[in-house]
């Protein structure tokens, strides 16, 4: 089944005509993603190899029925852009942009919380149902269709959990990049709902990192919620506290955030962590094997 | 991005949010002048400087110096600013190498009845910003939280409508702030949540927050801090950067659009992503080695990138070695392995240096690698890569 997005999901672009839009939007439609439209206002009548542009989000919709969309708009209009595609009606937006002031966050969040739609980012790589749909800019040919759900604070450390699962015979369901920012749209917690209620999903890895404490409200949420097993890691045990590592959210404040206490509370809760992440193959396999024996 | 006391007290002065008369001083003759000018019995000079702790701090040149310290007198004015001046000063916060102290301000003295403690920060888990009040002021808030907590009152607000009036007399009760004192905390901590908004902060810091003998409330210290991701709307804001205050190759870092932060290992990496970039130190050290950074080298690798990257790494004299481990995506393994050759050899490599590559293209990366004349150590996984890495330097 996958979550959130498959072989039907209709995309748009919004940026379609800038650099970074064209030529993640040829990615996805090459990778076989529906790529139905795009919009960049100003430019509305263009096309982009054959795909419409629009000059508004719901223009688009309404000619193209698009039910997703992938954001490469520049961070002073992310927000704005987002905010745009659920007033249009849009179920699954995807904004890759980094550099989201976080304030403009916690305004959108207010709004994404009341809607119907999903967001997936700032900050992120996207999301990629294998074999069906790839809405980002994560290299399609590493990932195999499967049966375990990836999801990841993320990028590049997601491809080599993909790459890893892969080489040991487990493809994926759905991969959701959740974002690097201290505030992004859809949670931890709201992917382990989807993925235990996903037929196809029959097994988690979670790849979480300093900062703040979702990995540990996750953790709560599996012991008392998730029955598939479930496996994780988390990077940053090394990070020095106050440092930002690159992404905005992985920050170390207050004394709180570190990996150790994340990699604590996961362990408690029944989750198997992987301590280096040459080994996120091994643990999910071990995951496998434990909840098999039950 | 963090700004001194003084910028941070500027811009309360600006808003209108309470705070002591102070004067900048650059010179002793200048603290003392200011002493004069600003007409108290007594005064405060404070060295100013990027980091908390300057109260119990002491100079490296002169053990008694402490960051802060009451004068009576315009001659003991300078004389604190000489002793602070030029000097460097060792906090719990700066480490053992201490900050050069480049400025300091004289301060009015001030009438003090009781001491809190007033933050502003976000909340990740509610995702709004949420004022923190506590009655333990001039402590550090971090045991507070760690010991009574229950000594923390928090009142989370929406930054459109800001911080309510109910809000603040729910915290006034809770502080033990009364009669006339409610109007002043009222303006005080309401002004104080429309500026964290306007100018957009991640930390707004008063410690401690005063409440004087005649029952008003003025921040005694403030440290702010923005939101570095909203500096391109804050221009006045991004004005009080001190490029001083910065670890100079963390700068040059930026300047190149590359993500660097200096740790003390022996173990360079070099990596694209930041997940995979500190799970690569976190791999060094799971395999005996002490990483010497976090490096970040984005999604465009390409060949003048890598070279002013290799450049700051081993601009580090405590480097024994340099790992590189790359996952190509939408970045070529090809391009990249060109990247570090070209790169290596402009820049000329003394230490061992480990590549591993990974991803789009990875057959040809490592061909252009083995067969390139440069001494590269090839890995194939990560296990190998830090295997290899810390076997160059005998770890």
């Amino acid at each position: 089944m996958s979550i959130l997005i498959n072989k039907d999901t209709k995309v748009i672009c919004q940026g379609i005509t800038g650099g970074a839009g064209t030529f993640h939007t040829r990615g996805c439609r090459d990778y076989g993603t529906q790529m139905v439209g795009g919009v960049t206002p100003g430019k509305g009548g263009q096309d982009v190899d054959g795909i419409p542009v629009f000059d508004t989000v719901r223009e688009a919709v309404d000619s193209t029925s698009a039910n997703a969309t992938m954001i490469f708009v520049p961070a002073p209009f992310t927000a704005d852009a987002i905010l745009e595609a659920v007033d249009a009606g849009i179920e699954t937006i995807a904004a890759i942009t980094e550099g989201v002031p976080v304030l403009d966050m916690v305004r959108v969040y207010e709004v994404i919380r009341e809607s119907n739609s999903t967001l997936i980012g700032p900050n992120c790589p996207g999301l990629i149902t294998p074999g069906e749909c790839k809405i980002g800019i994560m290299p399609g040919y590493i990932h195999t269709p499967g049966t375990v759900g990836i999801m990841s604070r993320s990028g590049t450390l997601t491809y080599e959990a993909v790459w890893q699962t892969s080489n040991v015979g487990l493809g994926q369901s759905t991969c959701v990049g959740l974002g690097g920012d201290p505030i992004v749209g859809t949670s931890f917690i709201d992917l382990f709902k989807l993925y235990e209620a996903d037929d196809q999903t029959e097994a988690i890895m979670m790849i979480g990192e300093i900062g703040g404490t979702a990995e540990e409200e996750a953790a709560a949420y599996v012991a008392e919620h998730v029955t598939k097993p479930v496996a994780a890691f988390i990077a940053g045990r090394t990070a020095p506290p106050g440092k930002r590592m690159g992404h905005a959210g992985a920050i170390i404040s207050g004394g709180k955030g570190t990996a150790a206490e994340k990699v604590k509370a996961l362990e408690a809760a029944g989750i198997e962590v992987a301590e280096s992440p040459a080994d996120m193959g091994t643990a999910l396999q071990r995951a496998i094997a434990k909840s098999s024996n039950h | 991005m963090k700004i001194h006391e003084f910028q941070a007290k500027e811009l309360f002065a600006n808003a209108g949010v309470a705070v002591l008369q102070n004067r900048v001083a650059t010179t002793p003759e200048q603290a003392a002048a200011a002493f004069v000018e600003l007409g108290t019995p007594m005064a405060v000079v404070k060295a100013q400087i990027h980091a908390g702790g300057r109260g119990k701090g002491t100079t490296i040149e002169n053990p008694a110096q402490h960051g802060v310290q009451l004068v009576r007198s315009a001659e003991e004015a300078q004389e604190v600013a000489t002793g602070l001046l030029g000097k460097t000063l060792v906090t719990i916060q700066t480490g053992p190498e201490g900050k050069v102290v480049n400025q300091v301000i004289i301060e009015e003295g001030c009438d003090i009845a009781r001491e809190l403690y007033l933050g502003i920060v976000l909340d990740r888990s509610n995702k709004m910003p949420v004022l923190m009040c506590s009655t333990e002021g001039g402590m550090d808030i971090e045991t507070v939280a760690e010991e009574t907590p229950e000594l923390i009152f928090k009142e989370h607000f929406d930054p459109h409508f800001g911080l309510q009036s109910f809000q603040v007399r729910k915290l006034c009760s809770q502080l033990g702030i009364t009669g006339t004192s409610i109007r002043s905390a009222d303006k005080f901590m309401r002004t104080l949540c429309n500026l964290y908004v306007d100018l957009d902060c991640s930390l707004a810091e008063i410690n401690p927050l005063v409440v004087t003998g005649d029952g008003e409330l003025l921040a005694l210290d403030a440290k702010i801090s923005f939101d570095s991701n909203a500096m391109y709307r804050q221009q006045d804001i991004a004005a009080y950067r001190d490029l001083s205050e910065e670890e100079p190759t963390e700068l040059r870092a930026g300047e190149a659009g590359l993500s660097y932060i200096k740790l003390d290992g022996n173990i360079a990496c070099l990596v694209n992503g930041a997940g995979l970039a500190m799970s690569t130190m976190d791999i060094i050290k799971l395999h005996g080695g002490e990483p010497a950074n976090f490096l970040d080298v984005g999604g465009g690798a390409d060949k003048s990138q890598v070279t002013e990257a290799f450049r700051i790494l081993l601009s580090d004299p405590n480097v024994k070695a340099v790992l590189v481990n790359i996952f190509g995506g939408i970045a070529r393994c090809s391009t990249i392995a060109a990247a570090i050759v070209a790169a290596s050899k402009e820049v000329g490599f003394e230490v061992p240096l480990v590549v591993r590559l990974e991803g789009t293209e990875v057959e040809e990366g490592r061909r252009i690698l083995e067969e390139s004349d440069v001494a590269i150590i090839t890995a194939t996984d990560l296990t190998d890569a830090a295997t290899k890495v810390c076997a160059a330097i005998g770890a």
